[in-house]
């Protein structure tokens, strides 16, 4: 498989939230504005492309019986690095995603394919396929952010399109996120087919 | 690549090793943000303070801290930053009031003139619903449908609903409630501050603390 194919495959054969549905939590949570879904995709993606990069090159040096929990110390320092350097030079998005943030670390995309993918392949394979993922994820969020944005509060990554008395606050709510998955899953699956 | 096997030499020494190096990782990334992340804080506190005071040159004269009962008997701290402009003159004060929210803490800061006459707020922390009592953040400010600013908190503020003269955010009482208790508590924190230890102040366990 080239890297481009490695990339192509985890933007669109394995979309992590259309067709993996892995990280539906943080999927669900933070996708309330199209700037929040994208900042946690992005967020994630970061974590994912270090830690499929280290756990790839550790692959030989790792004890079949403890790689979990290897991962698990990997994962977890590259989070609290990247949730220390938010709340150093991006305060806005600290606040809006401050508490996601740590949760990454039980993100199970990441340590999906850090079993499925970096512990089996090259690093640098794993890398692209880092890079792939974080990218579908990244779309997948910012697709839920955008529609959730424009249906609740009538805007796009904070620009007004729809004067508020056509705003379902609804979307914006918990319920909201799940009936707009539900069709976003629905479409997405339908033009994949 | 032959994978190196479960024994339990092996297993102990990999995952020591692993959590070592991590930590080390770690320890210095931390080092490398500490000082960055404490400018944020102060930068956005200094940055609340300059809005709710509606003043763009001044300095923190003093900073107390007011710990007083609510009616559960639970103590809370109310910070208060007295406040002055480069001349020295004395422009009031920033508190810091936390009250129980819809949804959780609601942290607001709000400045006073040295009559005890709203001049702004801001809130520094919240956790209510996104749409609806989220609002709050615009909805009190001046020219805004429940306007605070100008009025005295001496005469206790309440929603229109219990009697009083501030009309609650729509659907949102509770948070309204909420907020304008964390007000009214600033105000009495305030007025219990030693520099404005004016007649009828009740005064309060204080706490002195070193000028900033």
């Amino acid at each position: 498989m080239s890297y481009v194919d490695i990339i192509k495959n985890g933007i669109v054969k394995e979309n992590p939230t259309f067709v993996l549905m892995l990280g539906m939590c943080p999927t669900l949570a933070t996708t309330t504005s199209a700037m929040n879904g994208m900042s946690m995709g992005l967020a994630t993606m970061a974590v994912l492309i270090c830690t499929n990069f280290v756990i790839s090159c550790m692959k030989s040096v790792t004890p079949d019986k403890v790689r979990i929990p290897v991962f698990i110390v990997v994962i977890a320092a590259f989070v609290t690095m990247l949730q220390l350097v938010i709340k150093a030079f991006l305060p806005d998005i600290d606040a809006a995603l401050g508490l996601f943030i740590p949760l990454i670390v039980v993100n199970c995309i990441i340590l999906g394919r850090a079993e499925g993918f970096a512990s089996k392949n090259s690093p640098v394979a794993s890398l692209f396929d880092a890079i792939g993922i974080g990218l579908g994820f990244t779309l997948g969020l910012t697709l839920l952010g955008i529609c959730r944005e424009l249906l609740g509060s009538g805007s796009i990554f904070g620009l007004t399109l729809l004067p508020e008395t056509y705003n379902i606050l609804l979307f914006v709510l918990p319920p909201g996120a799940f009936i707009m998955l539900g069709f976003l899953i629905a479409i997405v699956n339908k033009l994949r087919s | 690549m032959k994978k190196l096997e479960s024994s339990l030499t092996n297993m102990v020494l990999v995952l020591t090793l692993v959590a070592v190096i991590m930590g080390g990782v770690l320890a210095f990334v931390n080092h490398l943000t500490e000082g960055p992340i404490n400018e944020q804080k102060e930068k956005a506190l200094a940055d609340g303070i300059k809005a709710v005071m509606v003043c763009d040159e001044l300095t923190v004269s003093k900073t107390d801290e007011v710990k007083q009962n609510d009616e559960k008997g639970k103590e809370v701290t109310y910070i208060v930053y007295q406040v002055k402009d480069a001349q020295g003159n004395d422009l009031g004060a920033a508190v810091q009031s936390t009250t129980m929210g819809f949804g959780g803490d609601l942290k607001v800061l709000v400045g006073f003139d040295p009559e005890g006459k709203i001049l702004g707020y801001t809130l520094l922390e919240h956790a209510e619903t996104p749409g609806l009592g989220a609002k709050a953040d615009q909805w009190f400010q001046k020219g805004q449908k429940g306007d605070i600013i100008g009025k005295s908190p001496a005469e206790p503020l309440t929603v229109s609903k219990d009697g009083g003269q501030v009309d609650a955010i729509t659907a949102s009482t509770i948070t309204s409630r909420a907020f304008l208790k964390a007000i009214n508590n600033a105000y009495t924190a305030y007025k219990a501050t030693p520099v404005d230890a004016e007649s009828g102040a009740t005064k309060q366990d204080k706490e002195k603390e070193d000028n900033v």
